[in-house]
């Protein structure tokens, strides 16, 4: 038996997450972990399907953009403003699962699951991103604290998160098959190039090679100041950032030789981007 | 515990009351005795359960009922022309998309979506619109077919 409270505002459903209630958004990690048996649904509920005011995607006057955490993945990939300013975003969400998937599920259920291959953690680990929950801000790589861990308090509710940019960026993955696959390598990428073509400023993150999706500074410094034609050798160097594990869907081995390669077409499309 | 549910499914108004943790596609099927949608591997892969939710295809299986209070479903049986097939499903049937057709009401649900949004669409929007819909026959280059055709026939009727 299960209770399921639906509240109209942020503030009422705080206080029922503050009382040991567990929040549901689109259900595709929770409910799916239900009927499968992993993980019995939780006895409170407090389902968030009511917060109209998470569900927008708008710009700030400052310029970041403002993504609702109920905003869905299907909401992603038809806004025309994230796939022009935040495109690694946008190339993310219509890697997720089938349409029915991302029609339903949302940004703030993929960060709060935190898996380590979540699609949304590097694109948004590149655009810099923080998240707003109903205490705080916090830095994405502050809140993605391990596999399923998050920097989230108890009653802590997330609400938006905030993007700043716009710029050039792509997310490019590998994966067996098209359509409700799970990202076995991913790469964001995200350039800032001078006036010749040459790179002002690069960031790489990686999916599905560490505890979280993680940041590869050692290739954004090689970058900078560098040409396109070192993307292949500066690849190479995202393995320091990676603790890849064997898993039913790659090997520790075949998962870093994997990364350079990932990394390379990441930046190769962000750079294709950064030149339009 | 449970809690009121009013929603409207092809076109009909319930009222029930249901479990916090019953799936949509439980309470179509036990609650409504509409069992047009299947479940199939009851955990979000194989799309028999697709229902439209205000026109968007989601996997009923794993979608909490409450979630959809106040809202508007279509299921497989929602597609006819009264007692009559529509133009998706007279396609399957001509174009042979149906071989054991346990797929066949989630396919035609994912498929009225696209149709509903692309008119036109080419091959490869109605396989990416069916990603989440699997066919154990395999029978795929049918079904894709089938969907080409009743666009064709739908264009020249709305046309």
């Amino acid at each position: 038996m299960t209770s399921l409270a639906a509240p109209e505002t942020v503030a009422d459903a705080a206080a029922l997450l503050v009382a040991g209630a567990s929040a549901v958004a689109g259900g595709t990690d929770l409910v799916v972990a239900a009927r499968s048996g992993r993980r019995a649904l939780p006895e409170a509920l407090v389902s968030l399907h009511r917060l109209d005011e998470l569900r927008d995607i708008d710009v700030g006057p400052d310029g970041a953009l403002r993504i609702g955490a109920l905003t869905t993945h299907a909401d992603l990939e038809r806004s025309e403003l994230v796939r022009s300013g935040w495109a690694a975003v946008a190339d993310a969400a219509v890697l997720v699962g089938s349409p029915a998937t991302r029609n339903v599920g949302t940004v703030g259920g993929n960060l709060a699951n935190a898996s380590p291959a979540m699609e949304l953690g590097a694109p948004l680990l590149v655009h810099e991103a923080h998240v707003k929950t109903s205490s705080g801000v916090v830095a994405l790589e502050d809140f993605l604290t391990g596999p399923g861990r998050t920097a989230l308090e108890p009653g802590d509710l997330i609400t938006h998160v905030v993007v700043p940019g716009p710029a050039a960026s792509a997310y490019v993955r590998l994966e067996y098959r098209r359509a409700m696959e799970i990202a076995v390598v991913g790469s964001a990428a995200l350039l800032v190039l001078d006036d010749v073509g040459g790179i002002a400023a690069a960031r790489v993150a990686l999916t599905a090679v560490a505890p979280t999706c993680v940041r590869a500074p050692a290739v954004e410094e090689a970058l900078c100041g560098a040409t396109a034609e070192t993307f292949a050798t500066a690849a190479q160097l995202a393995v320091e950032a990676a603790e890849p594990i064997s898993d039913v869907r790659a090997s520790e081995r075949y998962r870093r030789g994997q990364i350079p390669v990932v990394v390379r077409r990441a930046l190769e499309r962000a750079y294709e981007r950064a030149r339009r | 515990m449970t809690h009121p549910l009013s929603l409207t499914v092809n076109g009909v108004g319930y009222s029930v009351a249901v479990d916090g943790s019953a799936t949509l596609l439980a309470t179509l099927r036990d609650e409504l005795g509409l069992t047009g949608a299947k479940e199939g591997c009851d955990d979000s892969e194989c799309g028999a359960c697709m229902v439209l939710l205000d026109g968007r295809p989601v996997n009923s299986c794993s979608f909490l009922a409450l979630q959809a209070d106040g809202r508007e479903v279509i299921t497989v049986e929602g597609l006819a022309d009264g007692a009559e097939p529509g133009p998706l499903q007279r396609a399957f049937v001509e174009s042979g998309g149906i071989q054991c057709g346990f797929c066949t009401p989630g396919m035609l649900v994912s498929a009225t979506a696209l149709l509903a949004e692309r008119p036109d669409p080419s091959e490869n929007d109605v396989r990416l619109a069916l990603a989440g819909n699997l066919c154990r026959c395999t029978g795929y280059g049918k079904i894709v077919e089938a969907v080409m055709s009743a666009a064709a026939e739908l264009r020249e009727t709305d046309g």
